[in-house]
């Protein structure tokens, strides 16, 4: 392959996304959108399995190709139900066929953030301030890579993705592969990968050997493991116990050792493909314990049929969990009511939309904190910390957090971080009840009004006004505007599967509107008439690339051709200082049957049979990730600011945010 | 200036920024003589001591003493709004900072109205009054020398714009090299520093200079370029195109710098600028940090209209609509970079700089 690899052991290419399991590493350089290629063997393996051919740098991305992976035998798969699912397994279907919300950024930050370091657990991740999400990703990562493995029974199979982001081995149903099972930890640390990738050939073949060494460690631990741990570990938990040990110790684990887990994990994801992901590595927490068996019962039974390249973000079969979780509701001890409540309102899609899911969030949260008592001999900051760590798992389980809830789960974080401790517990628990009240009101609410004063000075009589889907800011600019008596007229550009700006053209013409309505295959049909564009937004970040819906960014890059300004409506809490460069490292998948059936018409069903075929999947996207080009400008409650301003609000404002 | 009390943008919005301008360095035109004739014509009237309510009853008027402050041809118009308020302190009977604060907010706003079409002026006031009210979270004991220090500063002031003009001169020295030429657009007093700094020490260039209708505000610039001994050329206006392949760089001035980094300037720049980016020529703007605004046009209409009545020598039918804008905007892709007293800029800093002064 790559004449760079002195190849003592098979090379370990490492993939990202996708691979050919059974392609031969012949595969000279194949083009393909991630970095991380060939450079980096990271880990020779152990060959555990012939099928397990090297890590290869994917070929390209076409489905035949892909396909070939399939035919790489899954190892076998420790009993699934005792497989902890991670608390953090991604569910990311939404029970309907919608899944709500822009917001839901969350799945899938791209690992390769630096934060990707096992910061494990929510519960200790204090610092991963960019956490949430990232440990989301990781979830999504390791769920997708888990598919390889199989969990058969588990579902949940999500990637734990939190945790995992560091820990490769989370994956690994099975120990003896060689293999990293954490395929997720490879793609998500592509980032990371550059600094494995780098090592020496040679480097990596001692890694491999250490690795057979710690498969055979943990294969032995696994066994005594068994009869310890309260839910029914399988023989995968020890693989994720040791890793979850190792962790720990406060975050990074060294990228040396997890890159060495990951080829293995790649390796052994590769055979893994067609199976549920495995489970991710587990904290010794009692709540996560619990959740986890409750996870185990619910079956997340990941998807079978994957595109290639979204291998790196969980898929699961949507429309089982519901049933089971409403069904549970009276066992979960510590579960609190009303996260549970918004949770499964997350599952199911009653809540959309990042404002709205950050508001529900918030005040379940203030329920929590009103109802907390501090058990004995602990303290309060670290214990509550704990706890809403816990609940920001079980949101993760029931759909990904989108970047706006990472930043709010941070400032509420370091409130509690910040809470003097001449408090007493009722003050502390008032103060935070108070910090959260303000949060709402200052940072959504009066933000929202400030957005709208910006903006209604942006629109002029005989104006012409695109939207596109449903953004509950935009809608407030525009039913504002015509409150004020300007003369204008909107079009509403929508999109299957959700539908959303239905519901948006409903209640704008039941105000007076004059609405147009069309899909967005016309975008490009009705842009020459349009004199402004408006758009909603789930996070923008620091290089000024919007994060928002899908089909947002065809909708700039139309108006940007016609000359149209696009102007984004994005309050400042849903900054966030990554940087997207594609809406692939990063994004939720939802429910691929969505896009095979249309509602109200059960004559269209000629994707029934295809679904499960081999050369056919479905992809069904949530987010995309528009270039900061094409953006004319941001409305914030900062102002109107260009998109190159992005950082600096980050920069002077972020702080603000953590000490409101 | 015939319009000096009453609103300087009469029935028919004639804005009284570019009138200014015009008169101060536009050639005398026919209409600009009628005006005067009618102002001295409607001297005997007696300027009512109609200064804005707020600062009724005094005899001190600040729109009186800024446009007295504005009549100086080198004067920025900025600088000179903060002369006036460093009048309005001067005279002010408050006693407390609260009340100073109060009286100078009005006198700003009475300012601002006055002319909604000056950037500079809107700029300025806006820029005094974050420094006072920055300035007054301070603890003063003494009422007295908090005044002062105002006062003091608002002088300063003064001597900053023109310190940063030969900032700005020095700053773009190294961007000007031997044999290159050179095109400017209308008259701005901040690029003729810069040209003159450049042939003051002794570098080889040319200009092409733009007529600038309908000030003609080009000739006066060439004057005063010929007194250089610096080569010029003179262009029409649609002559730019035609002229820019032998062009190595464009420099023009702004009248407002905006937040997106774009600039607002006389009629023909966007144009002008349209071409060089085309051609790939660098399009260098010099402008002075009290100019920055937080205004943020998304298209050439986006902007409060500044109209100057256009005069084309023969009598125009009156069913024929001139358009008489005075002012584009141009945003900021075409732009290459922003010299300005906080150094050379790209036009996506102008933004950072806002936020820092205004947030």
């Amino acid at each position: 392959m790559d004449a760079r690899r002195a190849t003592t052991t098979i090379p370990r290419v490492r993939h990202v996304g996708f691979f050919t399991p059974n392609a031969p590493p012949a595969q000279p350089s194949r083009t393909h959108s991630f970095p991380l290629d060939s450079s980096s063997p990271p880990l020779s393996n152990s060959p555990v399995n012939n099928s397990l051919s090297p890590v290869m740098i994917p070929p390209s991305r076409h489905l035949s190709d892909n396909l070939v992976h399939r035919a790489t035998s899954p190892l076998p798969v420790p009993e699934p139900s005792a497989f902890r699912r991670p608390i953090h397994s991604h569910h990311v279907a939404v029970v309907g066929s919608y899944n709500p919300t822009e917001s839901l950024l969350g799945s899938s930050p791209p690992l390769a953030s630096p934060s990707s370091r096992v910061i494990g657990d929510g519960e200790f991740s204090e610092e991963s301030s960019a956490g949430w999400f990232r440990r989301s990703n990781s979830a999504k990562f390791a769920s997708s890579f888990s598919g390889a493995f199989d969990l058969t029974s588990v579902k949940s199979s999500e990637t734990g993705g939190f945790h995992l982001v560091k820990k490769p081995v989370v994956a690994q149903p099975k120990e003896e592969k060689s293999g990293a099972a954490a395929v997720v930890e490879p793609q998500i640390n592509k980032g990371l990968s550059s600094s494995s990738s780098t090592k020496p050939l040679k480097e990596k073949t001692t890694k491999a050997e250490r690795r057979a060494l710690q498969e055979a460690q943990r294969a032995a631990k696994a066994a005594a493991k068994d009869m310890t741990v309260s839910v029914g570990v399988s023989t995968s938990k020890p693989v994720k116990h040791q890793p979850a040990q190792k962790k720990d110790a406060p975050p990074p684990a060294s990228s040396i050792a997890v890159s060495d887990r990951k080829g293995v994990e790649r390796s052994m994801e590769k055979e893994r493909r067609k199976d549920i992901p495995a489970p991710r590595m587990q904290f010794d927490d009692k709540s996560r314990v619990e959740k986890a068996k409750k996870r185990a019962v619910v079956n997340q039974s990941e998807a079978r049929n994957r595109v290639e390249l979204f291998r790196h973000l969980p898929q699961y079969e949507h429309g089982t969990q519901l049933p089971d979780l409403e069904a549970k509701f009276f066992q979960l001890d510590p579960m609190h009511p009303a996260v549970y409540k918004v949770g499964l309102q997350y599952l199911a899609g009653d809540i959309s939309g990042g404002n709205a899911r950050c508001i529900a969030m918030l005040q379940a949260f203030q329920e929590v904190i009103k109802d907390y008592s501090t058990p004995p001999e602990k303290s309060l900051t670290r214990d509550l910390t704990a706890k809403i760590s816990s609940f920001v798992s079980f949101f993760t389980e029931c759909r990904p957090l989108s970047m706006s809830m990472g930043n709010t789960i941070r400032f509420l974080k370091s409130r509690i971080a910040k809470l003097p401790l001449t408090f007493s517990e009722s003050e502390a628990k008032a103060s935070l009840c108070a910090d959260i009240d303000r949060f709402i009101n200052e940072k959504i609410v009066l933000a929202d009004n400030v957005i709208i004063q910006h903006a209604v000075t942006k629109i002029m009589d005989g104006d012409v006004l695109l939207t596109y889907g449903s953004s509950c800011v935009v809608e407030m600019i525009l039913l504002y505007a015509h409150e004020l008596g300007k003369q204008f007229r909107v079009v509403i550009v929508d999109s299957r599967p959700k539908l959303k700006g239905q519901a948006l053209l409903r209640r704008l013409v039941g105000k007076g509107l004059s609405c147009t309505y069309t899909h967005i295959n016309a975008v490009s049909y009705i842009m020459h008439e349009v004199t402004r564009v408006f758009l909603g937004s789930s996070s923008v970040l620091s290089n000024g690339t919007v994060y928002s819906r899908v089909g947002t960014a065809c909708v700039a890059m139309v108006a940007h051709a016609f000359h149209v300004p696009v102007l984004i409506c994005c309050e400042a809490y849903k900054f966030h200082e990554r940087v997207l460069l594609d809406s692939i490292c990063s994004n939720e998948l939802g429910d691929p049957d969505a896009l095979s059936k249309v509602p109200g018409r059960m004559d269209i069903n000629y994707l029934d049979d295809l679904t499960n075929k081999d050369n056919m999947q479905l992809l069904n996207l949530m987010y995309d990730a528009t270039p900061s080009e094409y953006v004319s400008m941001i409305i914030t409650d900062y102002g109107m600011i260009p998109p190159t301003s992005v950082p600096v609000i980050v920069r002077e404002y972020g702080r603000e945010y953590l000490w409101i | 200036m015939p319009d000096t009390l009453q609103n300087p943008n009469p029935q028919n919005n004639i804005s009284a920024y570019y009138q200014t301008r015009a008169a101060h360095h536009a050639v005398v035109t026919s209409d600009w003589l009628a005006q005067a004739q009618a102002a001295v014509a409607r001297e005997p009237d007696g300027a009512p001591d109609t200064s804005v309510p707020p600062v009724a009853g005094k005899p001190f008027s600040v729109i009186d003493e800024f446009n007295s402050w504005r009549k100086q041809p080198d004067l920025a118009e900025a600088v000179a709004a903060i002369r006036a308020l460093a009048a309005v302190i001067r005279n002010c009977q408050a006693t407390t900072m609260m009340e100073l604060e109060i009286e100078l907010k009005k006198a700003s706003d009475s300012l601002k109205l006055w002319d909604a079409t000056s950037i500079s002026l809107t700029a300025g006031c806006d820029l005094f009054m974050r420094y006072v009210t920055r300035t007054s979270a301070l603890e003063y004991e003494d009422f007295n020398s908090a005044k002062s220090r105002l006062i003091e500063r608002a002088e300063k002031f003064g001597e900053i714009s023109c310190k940063a003009r030969r900032i700005i001169a020095m700053l773009s020295q190294d961007f000007i090299f031997d044999g290159c030429t050179i095109m400017v657009h209308g008259f701005s007093r901040v690029v003729l520093e810069v040209l003159k700094t450049a042939a003051q020490s002794k570098k080889l260039f040319r200009v092409f200079c733009t007529e600038g209708r309908p000030d003609r505000t080009g000739l006066r610039l060439s004057n005063e370029l010929a007194k250089l001994d610096v080569p010029v050329k003179l262009l029409i206006d649609s002559a730019v195109a035609y002229t820019m392949d032998d062009v190595d760089m464009v420099f023009v001035g702004a009248d407002g710098v905006v937040e997106s980094g774009g600039i607002i300037n006389m009629m023909g720049t966007y144009q002008m600028a349209l071409v060089a980016h085309s051609m790939n020529k660098p399009v260098y703007v010099a402008a002075e940090s009290y100019k920055f605004a937080r205004l943020y046009p998304l298209d050439q209409k986006d902007m409060a209209p500044a109209l100057r009545p256009i005069d084309f020598g023969v009598p125009i039918p009156s069913k024929v609509e001139v358009e008489t804008s005075a002012r584009d905007y141009t945003p900021p892709q075409y732009l290459t970079l922003l010299f300005t007293d906080l150094g050379v800029l790209t036009p996506s800093v102008v933004s950072d700089e806002l936020i820092q002064l205004y947030l």
